[in-house]
């Protein structure tokens, strides 16, 4: 038996109704846990990409692929290590802005974790933090000791060190 | 005549832009696509369509079944005799729920469907309107593609898509939902055929070298051993098969949806392999050196435990869904693509061989075989009838040219094992769902899929009283199925478990049965009763000699078994023969 590990599933697709619901039944079928997801646009006009985190061994994550690949409107599927991507998160922080002038010490954590402040008004203000999933614990463990009003982290976005060759696939179908 | 019309309208590919309604434009479509017969069941959501079904009615045979479910297995049944999408109808809500249990065994045995609901208007949608229901969510994960249609303008390219792709590639059930309010909409048609989705590709290219190094090992191979299973059929690669064993001299043997690719009686058909298959196959897959799998996706109740199946041989695996390769058994080399195409361009590689030592050890298991089961199977020596005698008596009358359709149960294993075929797309059975109530109406089905010929439902008592209702549908229609329900009284397959597994605890598996024949006079289809030997081969010529349907009932012996036997997590070798 080959070892879990985390992998970055790639999903371009047609952009159709109901594809979300297709794609999550091959997961959810098998029991397994989305980590996390994100749908976006490509690098391509017309077709969507699906960025999934799931925490699998590597023979189980091929044949996911497999599956993937075979629904009608995916129209190619490729799965990464975290080694193999350039990945990050993004989360927003929404604050007490009395804090901000009372507490010295949130004005050094902005500084260090590289945050940005978004917007600032009488009541609170917001803090967006993009980066490793580590660092947002971190920043976020260390606020939680002064209050969050709010939190939330988006699903992993990424894109991979080798090519996925979506455009010459579609160039090919063209033809 | 119509069927030549319709081929013309496909060449033309694009017909000239009607201004029509949406349910007008979905029988055109039908029409464009070539079909002749749908089955189904009106109600509120569909009704547009069927008010124009019944304009139509010179062109498209409607046959309206007495359930949902009966309509998608009558469109199976019709689509795996004939090779043509089947074409299941129904209302939203409960029409449409019904479908899906007929949907998933289309799915999983890939029979090329295509399925129209009714749904409530757009507007309504999402407000838990009166038979809404969410059939694009729940049909989902066993459709191969589904869409829903809200406006008019749709309908001639998804229905195009919907054939398109129920038909090519592996096939399988697609599913059209529309609204109400799409089917009244009046819109600009004009129809042209699917020809290519640009996410999508059916067949994998062929790889030579793939082909190279399966010739390879096959002419390198002491002790080669094919499986094969429908990919064979849905290929349309039966030539080509048959000149690719008979060139190889390869022992083949066959999953239970693969039988009559080749006839039954072929010398290098070996039987079949799996739970209640064959005593040779089974234990010779885990001597041969090379297995050859054809067309199949080793399925548990073919492979047993998967930890100790042909680890010793190499495998090759021709498959046209990427997905299989290497899903359950790893395969050494994999021919991706059409059967027909990879089995063609493998024959030339193949050297000519006999492999005689080899093919007696199945000679040699199949005696064993034959002395502990079958002698007992098809002709009993005991007084109590046998499911085996009674095809055993089939094939002596049917001589082999008969389409066989089982349910699902003892009957189903004893029907696969003993049934003779002569022709393709000979045998329908539910193989991977296991769907009770699949046969009577799949026979009406295949009866309509292939009129010329004589089509045999082997049912067992607890599985006929699933999809009964289907007489009014066989009563109305007269399409002359013949039914043959062998009644043993207890739902025999579970019960079998229950005795080896389950120390004889038969919980609730004895049925109390009605007088089937009386109900099968109830709906004026002719039938008798059978419980004496001497009876039986008048009852099963009388039956097959009838020219309108027939319904002939045998008591069978309560209790007896089907060997061999795999037991659930065994290996296919330690097959038990009592």
């Amino acid at each position: 038996m080959s070892e879990t590990k985390t992998y970055t599933v790639s999903i371009y697709t047609e952009n159709n109704v109901g594809l979300l619901n297709r794609i999550s039944a091959i997961f959810q079928r098998r029991k397994i846990n989305i980590e996390s997801l994100n749908t976006s646009i490509s690098e391509i006009e017309g077709v969507s990409k699906f960025t999934i985190v799931i925490n699998l061994t590597e023979e189980r994550v091929k044949k996911v692929i497999g599956q993937l690949e075979k629904q009608v409107e995916v129209i190619k599927a490729y799965y990464h290590t975290d080694e193999e991507t350039i990945f990050l998160e993004t989360c927003l922080f929404k604050i007490k802005s009395d804090l901000l002038f009372e507490e010295r010490q949130i004005q050094n954590i902005i500084k260090e974790s590289s945050a940005r402040i978004v917007t600032v008004n009488k009541e609170f203000f917001v803090l967006e933090k993009a980066g490793r999933r580590s660092e947002i614990d971190l920043l976020y463990r260390e606020l939680s000791a002064f209050g969050i009003m709010q939190f939330t982290r988006s699903g992993r976005i990424s894109v991979s060190k080798e090519e996925m060759k979506i455009s010459s696939m579609l160039a090919e179908f063209a033809e | 005549m119509d069927t030549i019309q319709t081929i013309k309208l496909q060449d033309t590919a694009v017909e000239a832009t009607q201004r029509l309604t949406g349910k007008e434009a979905i029988i055109k479509c039908l029409l464009a696509e070539g079909v002749d017969t749908l089955y189904g069941y009106p109600g509120g959501a569909i009704m547009p369509v069927y008010d124009e079904l019944y304009k139509y009615q010179d062109k498209l045979h409607h046959v309206l079944t007495r359930h949902e479910q009966g309509a998608t297995h009558a469109a199976q049944g019709y689509a795996r005799v004939s090779g043509r999408v089947g074409v299941a109808i129904a209302t939203s809500g409960p029409g449409a729920t019904n479908l899906i249990t007929g949907i998933a065994d289309a799915q999983i045995d890939s029979t090329p469907m295509v399925c129209i609901t009714g749904q409530v208007a757009s507007h309504l949608l999402g407000s838990d309107a009166f038979q809404e229901t969410d059939i694009i969510g729940i049909s989902t994960p066993v459709t191969k593609w589904n869409y829903q249609i809200t406006k008019a303008s749709e309908i001639p390219e998804v229905m195009a898509k919907a054939f398109y792709i129920a038909k090519s590639g592996r096939p399988g059930p697609v599913l059209i939902d529309i609204t109400k309010d799409a089917q009244f909409e009046e819109f600009d048609f004009a129809y042209k055929k699917c020809k290519a989705v640009r996410s999508y590709k059916p067949v994998p290219k062929l790889n030579p070298d793939s082909v190279k190094a399966a010739a390879d090992l096959i002419n390198n191979a002491e002790k080669p051993m094919i499986v094969w299973g429908q990919g064979v059929i849905l290929g349309g690669a039966e030539e080509e098969f048959k000149a690719v064993i008979e060139k190889s001299g390869i022992p083949a043997a066959w999953t239970i949806l693969g039988v009559s690719a080749i006839p039954t009686a072929h010398p290098l058909n070996v039987g079949m392999v799996g739970m209640h298959g064959n005593y040779g196959p089974n234990v010779l897959t885990n001597e041969c050196d090379v297995l050859i799998a054809i067309g199949m996706r080793f399925d548990d109740r073919v492979t047993g435990n998967l930890e100790t199946y042909a680890k010793q041989a190499k495998v090759i695996h021709f498959e046209i869904d990427p997905a299989e390769v290497n899903k359950n058994v790893d395969a050494d080399v994999a021919v991706l693509g059409n059967s027909k195409e990879t089995l063609a361009a493998l024959l030339p590689l193949l050297e000519e061989k006999q492999h005689t030592a080899w093919h007696n050890r199945f000679k040699e298991l199949y005696q064993i075989e034959y002395d502990k089961i079958i002698k007992d199977d098809i002709t009993p020596e005991k007084e109590g009838l046998t499911m085996g005698e009674v095809l055993e008596g089939i094939n002596k009358v049917s001589k082999g040219e008969a389409v066989i359709v089982s349910d699902v149960g003892q009957h189903q294993m004893i029907a696969c094992r003993y049934a003779k075929f002569n022709k393709s797309k000979s045998n329908v059975t539910s193989g991977g769902l296991g769907t009770m109530g699949f046969a009577l109406p799949a026979a009406i089905g295949a009866k309509m899929g292939a009129p010329e010929r004589p089509v045999v439902a082997i049912i067992g008592d607890g599985g006929y009283q699933m999809t009964i209702q289907e007489l009014g549908t066989i009563f109305q229609t007269k399409v002359p199925v013949k039914i043959v329900v062998l009644n043993n009284d207890f739902l025999g397959m579970v019960r079998q478990w229950q005795q080896l597994f389950f120390d004889r605890r038969y919980a609730s598996t004895e049925m109390v049965n009605p007088d089937f024949v009386a109900i099968a006079k109830g709906y004026y289809i002719e039938a008798q009763r059978v419980s004496k030997r001497e009876d039986l081969a008048g009852a099963i010529e009388e039956m097959l000699a009838a020219e309108g349907p027939y319904f002939l009932e045998v008591k069978v012996e309560k209790e007896d078994n089907v060997f061999p036997m795999i037991p659930t997590g065994a290996s296919v070798s330690d097959i038990r023969l009592e």
